[in-house]
């Protein structure tokens, strides 16, 4: 069956259930897809002999009643997982093979999914285009040289290219969001404290979230029902009541109020975004539900906000990478010439900047002026979120500024960089879940995406509002499979 | 002795100097798992064979806390008279060294769990009051070794991630005798409450001393120094007697004295130079972000406030005032509370008719000089407190004399005999019979005419002659109250 990858997540359970394939089918397809697209360099580590092995142990003694049962999944390298290298798109973990899982990951392989490989990611997931990897640049698989977003690039081109039936991904700033939209795909960035940050290598961990990536708002609804769970061993882990999301999802939300902010027209945006917004304040009407101006006002500082919070605690969560007790280590004369080989040697420029950057806003003398600061404009822009909340459902806007780029374009710019980042770290800073849904494409045919941001655990909204966007735009992405020889 | 008698004074030709002291003690906190992860914290075990992957540090490990450490910490604030902060924040206190896996140690910054409080200690020349500024939750580092082989060092992180907390008193001791006051209190209000074992031979009590002089008289702090990280009481007062006068040579040469963190050399008995202010860390602290606020409610503290057992001042004030003890005797008894335990089963044990007096006699003197001489601590000690008031009661109510007593307690240390049963058995009962004893002191007084005549010719001092023919006549089982009134009676 060699249409077995281009099904969505959904699908292919329902196939496996029926009996009309077998988790060997879907294993070996989708392995043969990934082997015949290391052009992508979507992998670090794969895993398929061990996924086979696993898929035809499946098959012997299948278990339908899993909701993912026989389905194999790539998984972003930022996740801990038993007995495989982790690396974190990073030299410093380049021989880290852990001794366990992360919670997330282990949701998925308790429900029956087998894991295919470790997927690329920017290092230590900062980065906003898969480019400070140190195992190379990913390429997107709708056009060459294209980026595919970042940090989770690997994972977006992974899906987009169908290399995996979904995966998941994490999102610190954007780093879920900004490669679906960039990608055609769907990616949806949970509340804080929804999905355990056990086990996931921390960049910054008031910010960092997991979250599904998939073809289809349904397969993203399923895959949020299997990896959103309370974690005693996280102590930011949120015990709620939470929704069986694929099951409850309907696209009926009329009388819904959804919120248009302006102050998300920011200047020097390209028409074709703002075009893209228009169709989806129609598309939402369509939908029947209503749209309402509303006002964000601090959302101009949300970018330097998060570029002091973010680089702060990242400073901190990489001092571990010391070469004292696992990773790479550089020799050095003493311990402080080992550490500053080690972390030199270790860590590429971006990483080295965020953590100067973050040492800086700490420092004694600045931590009232930077830290300090951004704490309390973080606290303002999430009163601005809660105030907004009380006249609406939810909120609608661009995903991204503007289409994929080059690969190289903007590598030397990093503040050009981070602008990407500028309609989702909102949402990070106020813990809110966002889902990025694909809406249309630019002049050159690159996917543009519609952010959807809800209230604090209202996943189930946005993913309803999401499904029924989806049936309206009907997107097709365009891929080529350009790199497949 | 008057109060001027007893300052502490370091005299240069005119000037006398005033030193002013300040502790931060680093108590551990008693707990069986460490304060963010389920490791053990049992002493001496292997090195790094009780470390989880959060302790080292691994990636994606998240801190998680330990309630227990948290309600030891509130139990100690209740202890020291403190206000308990219903809201406190953990923080980061980033620095890099080899034993700290985490690059930053998990520590307790703007907003402690416990704020201002006080201890009462007693000095001979009366009561003093020391305030205490805060006691935080920290976590503590591994150990690095550097003596097992010349090019490496070797780290054992069995002590990484194992809860302590940190008291900071205020700046109000004035002398190293008010120091040793001071720890001990500490130590045993904690060792009542059972939220630190107090084993400083096991690190479980250490102390950064701030030490600083002023003229006699100044109301203004002079120039301090750190000494860090003395384990022992008797190095503290060490450290301060040769810092305090450190620094007034330096101002007696008309030299400044550098802010300056401090090492005490317990070889050379010296402090010298570890860092001065310019090179201290910037420890970059910012709110965990891994942990929430830590909240209690008022409920949560009250139930841990009638957890609180009677206190040391308390009960010193229940001895002196329902056993009539002096505030000295009453100190001795309360201070370890493992005495104070000892002392209180004695006394229940000794049922109505008991004379506490005579039993405190009997626990700082015998029991203590047996004690002592063995090596042991008084919750090992040989005689059970059961045995001991029984023997208590025996002198008491004039079963044996004082001085067969002490043989019957020699005879009870081997095996925590009866005291009861030995007296039967070795025949030890005293004599009370009046008749027998004026038959005895009868013959004693025939067979010494002379001395009986020379005694009521007005040589008193032979009476105690007599005591000792009559005493040693009954093999010493005789009631020496009755040998000494029928005597006075005969003579």
């Amino acid at each position: 069956m060699s249409d077995i990858v281009k099904q969505s997540l959904t699908e292919l359970v329902e196939n496996i259930k029926n009996k009309k394939l077998s988790s060997t089918d879907v294993t070996k397809a989708f392995i043969d897809r990934s082997e015949k697209s290391e052009e992508l360099n979507a992998y670090i580590t794969n895993d398929f002999t061990s996924a086979l092995d696993k898929a035809k142990k499946f098959d012997q003694k299948p278990n339908f009643n899993l909701k993912l049962p026989g389905i194999p999944m790539a998984v972003k390298d930022l996740f801990c997982t038993k007995n495989i290298k982790t690396t974190a798109g990073s030299k410093i973990l380049n021989n880290f093979v852990p001794t366990y899982e992360s919670t997330v990951t282990e949701n998925i392989w308790n429900e029956g999914a087998i894991l295919l490989g470790k997927l690329n990611c920017d290092e230590f997931a900062m980065g906003s285009s898969n480019e400070t990897s140190f195992f190379g640049n990913v390429q997107s698989p709708i056009d060459k040289n294209l980026v595919p977003g970042g940090s989770s690039g690997g994972s977006a081109s992974a899906v987009a290219g169908q290399l995996t039936p979904v995966t998941i991904g994490t999102d610190t700033g954007g780093s879920i969001r900004q490669p679906a939209s960039f990608t055609g795909i769907v990616g949806l960035k949970p509340t804080y404290g929804s999905c355990s940050r056990y086990g996931i290598v921390a960049f910054a961990s008031s910010l960092d979230q997991a979250g599904p990536m998939a073809q289809n708002v349904k397969d993203c609804a399923l895959l949020h029902e299997v990896i959103s769970s309370y974690d005693p061993k996280d102590s930011t882990s949120i015990d709620f009541k939470r929704n069986h999301y694929s099951k409850e999802l309907t696209n009926n939300i009329k009388g819904k109020k959804i919120g248009i902010p302006k102050e998300y027209r920011v200047d020097g945006m390209p028409k074709e975004i703002e075009d893209l917004w228009q169709k989806g304040i129609q598309y939402i009407k369509d939908c029947g539900a209503e749209t309402i101006d509303i006002s964000l006002p601090n959302t101009s500082y949300a970018l330097p906000t998060y570029y002091i919070v973010a680089p702060a605690e990242a400073s901190s969560n990489l001092a571990r990478y010391d070469g004292v007790k696992y990773g790479f280590r550089a020799k050095g004369e003493n311990l402080i010439d080992m550490y500053e080989r080690t972390r030199s040697e270790g860590f590429g420029a971006e990483v080295q900047r965020r953590i100067m950057i973050g040492t800086y806003v700490l420092s004694s003398g600045y931590y009232d002026a930077y830290y300090l600061k951004a704490q309390k404009v973080r606290k303002l822009i999430k009163n601005d979120f809660d105030e907004a909340y009380k006249k609406v459902d939810a909120i609608l806007t661009p995903s991204t500024p503007s289409s994929a780029f080059k690969i190289g374009e903007k590598t030397n710019d990093p503040v050009s960089m981070y602008l990407n980042d500028i309609f989702t770290v909102p949402v990070n800073l106020a813990g809110l879940p966002g889902i990025s849904i694909p809406a249309g494409h630019d002049s050159k045919g690159y996917p543009l995406g519609l952010q959807i941001i809800g209230k604090a655990f209202d996943e189930q909204k946005i993913l309803n509002i999401a499904y029924a966007m989806e049936e309206k735009i009907n997107f097709k992405n365009k891929i080529t499979d350009w790199w497949i020889k | 002795m008057s109060k001027k008698d007893s300052e502490y004074l370091i005299n240069r030709k005119d000037n006398q100097y005033e030193v002013v002291i300040g502790l931060e003690v680093h108590a551990q906190v008693l707990s069986e798992s460490k304060l963010f992860s389920t490791s053990s914290t049992k002493f001496g075990a292997e090195p790094n064979t009780q470390v989880s992957l959060v302790d080292a540090a691994f990636p994606g490990m998240l801190p998680v806390i330990n309630e227990f450490c948290v309600k030891q910490a509130i139990k100690t604030g209740i202890g020291l008279n403190a206000k308990i902060n219903k809201r406190s924040v953990f923080d980061r206190k980033n620095y890099f060294y080899a034993d700290l896996p985490q690059g930053y140690q998990i520590s307790q910054f703007k907003d402690p769990i416990v704020g201002e409080g006080k201890v009462i200690l007693d000095m001979p020349n009366g009561q003093k009051e020391v305030g205490i500024e805060r006691l935080h939750l920290e976590q503590d580092a591994g150990k690095s070794i550097h003596d097992l082989d010349p090019q490496n060092t070797f780290v054992d992180l069995n002590r990484s991630g194992v809860a302590l907390m940190e008291i900071v008193s205020k700046p109000d001791l004035r002398s190293p005798d008010e120091v040793n006051a001071y720890i001990k209190k500490l130590r045993s209000i904690m060792r009542y409450l059972g939220t630190c074992d107090g084993n400083m031979q096991e690190g479980s009590l250490r102390a950064d001393v701030n030490v600083s002089v002023r003229p006699k008289g100044s109301k203004e702090f002079g120039t301090r120094c750190e000494i860090k990280n003395v384990n022992s009481i008797k190095f503290m007062q060490m450290a301060i007697e040769y810092e305090a006068n450190r620094q007034v040579d330096l101002i007696e040469e008309g030299k400044t004295i550098d802010q300056e963190t401090r090492l005490f050399d317990t070889k050379k008995n010296e402090t010298r130079s570890m860092r001065s202010k310019e090179d201290a860390h910037d420890y970059r602290y910012f709110p965990d972000p891994d942990l929430l606020p830590l909240e209690v409610s008022e409920k949560f503290i009250e139930e841990l406030k009638n957890d609180i057992p009677e206190l040391p001042d308390d009960k010193k004030k229940r001895f002196i005032e329902e056993f009539k003890l002096s505030s000295y005797e009453a100190n001795i008894l309360v201070s370890d509370i493992d005495t104070a335990k000892y002392f209180e089963k004695v006394v229940a044990k000794m049922g109505k008719n008991k004379d506490i007096k005579l039993a405190v006699n009997w626990i700082t003197g015998e029991l203590f000089a047996v004690l002592n001489s063995k090596g042991l601590e008084i919750s090992q000690s040989p005689v059970s407190a059961k045995n001991f008031a029984i023997l208590i009661n025996l002198i008491k109510n004039g079963t044996i004399s004082g001085k067969i007593a002490k043989t019957v307690f020699e005879l009870m240390i081997d095996g925590d005999k009866d005291p009861q049963k030995i007296v039967e058995e070795k025949g030890l009962k005293q004599q009370s019979d009046p008749k027998a004893l004026e038959a005895l002191i009868d013959k004693i007084i025939n067979d010494n005419r002379e001395k009986a005549i020379e005694y009521k010719q007005g040589k008193e001092k032979l009476f105690g002659f007599f005591v000792g023919q009559a005493m040693k006549a009954s093999g010493g089982k005789a009631n020496p109250q009755l040998i000494n009134e029928i005597l006075k009676k005969k003579l």
